[in-house]
């Protein structure tokens, strides 16, 4: 389903977890985009729809109480891109002599289209799956387990897509291991 | 004991954290249990690894760097209980990433994890893969992932399916092994299986031609199936949303019938029933519903559907679209602009209420349906449809405003089929916006103006009262400025009056008024006094009574600490004193300008090479060189033979990076390369104007850039005759007969703050799919740029191919250029346009940047 990141953000814009799928972006990178969606979206009204765009993503997000869930999804329409980059190495003007390579492939994953509705309603899910193993969620659960939290949505999400979404086979390792220990 | 490693649990940690009031105190915190997770990780502490990762998880997602802790993560994944693993796992996939070489480390453990008799570790492996993997892991593990594709356990089918899917993006050429692996996967009961089934699918069809022939001809019918056996399914509460069993189900499966039937009409006949099934069946009030009608009609849109299909398609959407919810629609709206494509006609009944979405206060819908308001312009609609825009222009907010002058500038540029309408609706925008029009648009207002003989009466009376009611808005003011100095005359004299004008009196001091208070207004920056100035000079000249006063004003300025105005005070001050006997002819009317290269122009900065073959292919125009100033067009003179020299001294066709530098910002490089140079400072006018630019390369390029627009506007008579000779040059020069080349206008690819792209076109007539880009980079910072890499991507339809770079090095403020050249092939010529995305990485001060970029206003054709 084309999804880059989740984000969970309070209402002071604190960032409370954050997944990013096959996006390399360096930590200051991180921090400037994750700073802009979130002002962008705080500043929105109820009434407003869920769907911002920003850079290359289009994001999806919902509020729940004092916690933001956003998703980032590619904006662009089916589109599919090779990058293909090309290095030179120039040496001194005398030289001129320039050597060339062409590298191809560095496949970068972009999948067609995003159907924005299905992401609201993927994020609706994964709130109800919290629910239902926290009971009553609230942003300090999230906080104080946050790796519980990063395993839901690693059954949830792979690679930017939708795997699961049944709510007991999402929660069964969690219990499993829950019990164990 | 060292005091840091006995540490505190990860709960007091994170209260400590939160506890935190400032961001200094945050850092503080994280410096400190930094320190303590580092010095336990030199002692190699096993005990607490496990709690250090999971505080390192922590400390990351707040955005403080972690990568000293990578190599507790392959510890811990190498550890065999499973918590370790889990948390290694976890810290792996949030840590790192595949560049990192640490991964490689890695490999092995993931592979010993695969072949794990525990599913639940299977599953972590997969997982971990499926996220992370590099192309080099892709190839080393792939027949580990196909053997789990045959499991029996489901949980592990779909991890692995879905790890298939990164590798075969990863590595295309293995996307054959996983083939008929993915068909029978279709053929499953559980529904995570099946989603990720199809998914791989989806991206099996991407990957290659022949997987998407294969899975057309074997799964369609199964597709089908599953379609049908969801979508009637009774009530399931373990993937029940809102009454739909699996929406996300359909929306995969749906997708995937949309890869199916594009273009290929036996399937899209075949699923033809069920998705008229689906999208008269499901239910709309809902927004599981919605995204599943939303995803139908999107099929419906892509393939090879029946026109009842499609009526049924533009009704639902024509019922989104008047739905309260905001976010139906946005995607209605969304829909909407993809099926202008297929069918115009039925989006045009929604006009209304798409105009009415413009007017939004969602900033996100209203973007949205402007660009659809964009598309659905035509030569019948455009005037209701620009009235509508401008009206709404008054009321807007300021966000908005910016995007909307755009894009009613360019409607109205490209579809006016009048002058009057053109320069009515041009005055409204700039009376309206004139702040947020860009320079390029005003440009060619004058330009337009200066062509129209019988309009520049009524253009200039009708600048003089727009200007009394909005005198805040720039560009405005400088059209305005810049027509009472050229037709000041008519202004007053009331000259070539339309009927449709009221009677207006203006004195001729009215007009030195109005140039005096912009010249002396604050608010004016210097651009507006320069222009000012230069018009008061030329009105003293059109009215001679003014003259005296005019000149005290002068006077004046020649004490300006704006060193432009008082440089050109100074030199005013001495044609009035000293050269009256040429005043006259000096501060003569504007040569007019070419419009035809204008509008090459105005598409992008282009080169002088481009604009001349533009005026072969539109003969009228260019042949219709007149001058309505009446200067006489001496054929004799050095000038011209100068200039014929160095016409043919420059090759058109074969225009050098530094030419195309030269129009592109003006900037004086070499002047040799133009080989032009000469013409200048023969005439002691020249000397006397000392015009900053050389006057021989805005003859070339006949353009109004807001720097060059002063030395442009004074140049006095005697100049204007090589711009004619110029002009004429270049036209006959284009006679030749081999020019038969379609000519695409350059684009402005990328502009940033720090950095500007300029592609411009050629393509072999004999190949229409194939065009060769000339991208030239500008460096507009003030900071050389090393190891400059240029990369791009494509659809893809589209073939790439890119020749390395003149260099790697670009020097600072536009000082030099690099150019590359770029081949694209288009696949779908004809049908789809080009979009490509760019990705620039270069040094500045050793420190690396990234700049990321996409380009849609490719010109059509190509």
């Amino acid at each position: 389903m084309g999804i880059r990141f989740v984000l969970l953000v309070n209402k002071q814009g604190q960032t409370r977890l954050a997944q990013y799928y096959a996006e390399h972006l360096t930590l200051d990178e991180r921090r400037a985009l994750e700073g802009e969606i979130v002002r962008k979206c705080l500043a929105r009204t109820e009434q407003q729809c869920s769907f911002v765009e920003h850079r290359n993503y289009k994001i999806v997000y919902r509020r729940y109480a004092s916690l933001f869930f956003l998703v980032g999804v590619d904006n662009d329409e089916q589109m599919e891109y090779t990058y293909c980059g090309s290095f030179t190495h120039g040496r001194s003007k005398q030289f001129s002599s320039v050597i060339a390579y062409v590298a191809m492939g560095a496949v970068v994953d972009v999948i067609a289209y995003v159907n924005e509705l299905a992401i609201l309603e993927f994020i609706h899910l994964f709130v109800e799956t919290m629910d239902r193993h926290f009971g009553n969620v609230c942003e300090l659960d999230i906080m104080f387990h946050l790796e519980k939290a990063h395993f839901m949505l690693e059954e949830m999400v792979m690679n930017g897509c939708i795997v699961e979404t049944s709510k007991s086979n999402i929660l069964a390792p969690i219990q499993l291991m829950e019990k164990a220990s | 004991m060292n005091p840091f490693s006995s540490g505190t649990r990860l709960r007091d940690m994170i209260r400590a954290i939160r506890a935190c009031k400032t961001a200094a105190e945050e850092r503080a915190v994280v410096r400190k249990e930094c320190a303590a997770i580092r010095s336990a990780i030199s002692e190699s502490d096993q005990g607490y690894r496990h709690r250090n990762i999971a505080k390192l998880m922590f400390i990351h997602m707040l955005g403080y760097p972690t990568h000293f802790g990578q190599m507790e993560c392959l510890k811990l994944i190498a550890s065999a209980g499973f918590p370790e693993k889990r948390i290694g796992y976890l810290g792996l996939m949030l840590l790192l990433d595949e560049r990192q070489e640490v991964l490689m480390l890695v490999t092995n453990s993931l592979k010993q994890d695969l072949n794990h008799s525990n599913q639940y570790i299977v599953g972590l492996a997969l997982c971990a893969l499926g996220n992370i993997c590099s192309t080099e892991m892709a190839r080393d593990l792939a027949p580990e992932v196909e053997r789990l594709l045959l499991s029996r356990d489901p949980n592990i089918k779909k991890k692995a399916a879905l790890c298939s899917i990164r590798i075969i993006r990863k590595v295309p050429d293995l996307a054959e092994n996983f083939l008929s692996l993915a068909a029978t996967l279709l053929k499953e009961k559980h529904h995570g299986v099946l989603i990720s089934g199809v998914q791989l699918c989806t991206d099996l069809c991407k990957v290659s031609e022949d997987a998407s022939n294969y899975l057309r001809k074997n799964c369609t019918e199964g597709l089908v199936r599953i379609l049908k056996d969801v979508s009637s399914s009774p009530y399931s509460p373990e993937f029940d949303i809102a009454g739909i069993t699996d929406p996300f189900l359909h929306i995969r499966v749906l997708r995937l019938m949309r890869m199916c039937g594009q273009g290929d009409s036996d399937t899209s006949e075949y699923i033809n029933d069920i998705l008229a099934q689906v999208a008269s069946k499901t239910e709309l009030n809902k927004n599981a519903g919605n995204a599943i009608l939303y995803e139908c009609v999107e099929t419906i849109m892509g393939i090879e559907a029946t026109s009842g299909l499609r009526v049924l398609a533009i009704n639902i959407l024509g019922r989104f679209l008047s739905n309260r919810d905001n976010n139906i629609r946005y995607v209605a709206l969304n829909m909407l602009i993809k099926a202008v494509a297929v069918d115009s006609q039925a989006v045009q009944r929604h006009r209304t209420t798409i105009l009415e979405c413009v007017k939004d206060s969602d900033a996100s819908i209203r973007k949205r349906a402007l660009e659809l308001v964009y598309l659905l312009v035509n030569d019948i609609n455009v005037k209701p449809l620009t009235k509508e825009l401008i009206d709404y222009l008054e009321v807007v907010d300021h966000d908005f405003k910016g995007d909307l002058t755009a894009k009613i500038c360019s409607i109205v540029e490209k579809f006016s089929q009048e002058k009057k309408w053109y320069i009515d609706q041009m005055f409204k925008v700039l009376s309206l916006a004139g702040n947020y029009v860009k320079d390029n648009v005003w440009h060619a207002l004058i330009v337009v103006i200066s062509n129209a003989p019988d309009l520049q009466g009524y253009s200039v009376r009708s600048l003089y009262k727009a200007f009394y009611t909005s005198p805040e808005q720039v560009s405005l003011v400088r059209v305005t400025v810049w027509c009472i100095g050229e037709y000041g005359e008519m202004l007053v004299n009331n000259i070539g009056v339309l009927e449709v004008e009221e009677p207006m009196t203006v004195t001729e001091s009215d007009a030195v008024d109005v140039l005096e208070a912009r010249l002396i207004s604050h608010s004016s920056d210097t651009a507006t006094r320069s222009m000012s100035l230069i018009a008061l000079l030329k009105l003293s000249s059109r009215f001679p009574p003014t003259s005296g006063r005019v000149k005290e004003i002068i006077t004046v300025h020649k004490g300006s600490f704006v060193l432009e105005l008082q440089q050109r005070a100074i030199e005013f001050n001495s044609i009035i004193q000293r050269h009256q006997n040429i005043k006259s002819s000096l501060v003569e009317r504007m040569p007019v300008l070419d419009e035809s290269t204008v509008i090459v122009k105005r598409a992008g900065p282009s080169q002088a090479s481009i604009s001349t073959e533009k005026s072969n292919q539109q003969p009228p125009s260019g042949t219709s060189l007149k001058l309505p100033n009446g200067v006489a067009k001496p054929a004799a003179a050095p000038l011209v033979d100068l200039l014929d020299l160095s016409s043919d001294d420059t090759p058109v066709s074969a225009p050098t990076s530094n030419d195309f530098l030269h129009d592109l910002l003006g900037i004086d490089l070499t002047n040799s390369s133009s080989g032009i140079a000469p013409a200048s400072g023969t005439d002691i006018l020249m000397d006397l104007l000392s015009i900053g630019t050389p006057p021989v390369q805005s003859n070339t390029s006949p353009e109004i850039s807001s720097d060059k627009g002063l030395s442009l506007i004074t140049k006095p008579a005697s100049n204007s005759v090589h711009v004619v000779d110029l002009l004429d040059g270049l036209t006959s020069n284009g006679y030749l007969p081999e020019v038969h080349i379609p000519v695409y206008s350059s684009i402005t690819a990328f502009q940033s703050s720090t950095l500007k792209i300029t592609f411009s076109f050629t393509k072999q007539p004999d190949k229409p799919q194939v065009t060769q880009i000339l991208a030239t980079f500008i460096n507009l910072s003030f900071d050389a740029y090393t190891d400059f890499v240029f990369q791009a991507a494509v659809p893809k339809f589209v073939k790439l191919h890119l020749d390395p770079a003149s260099s790697n090095h670009l020097p600072s403020n536009g000082n030099g250029a690099v150019t590359q050249t770029v081949t694209v092939t288009n696949g779908q010529h004809g049908q789809k346009s080009l979009a490509m995305r760019i990705r620039i990485a270069y040094k500045v001060n050793n420190q690396e940047k990234l700049e990321l970029g996409q380009i849609n206003n490719f010109p059509p054709g190509l």
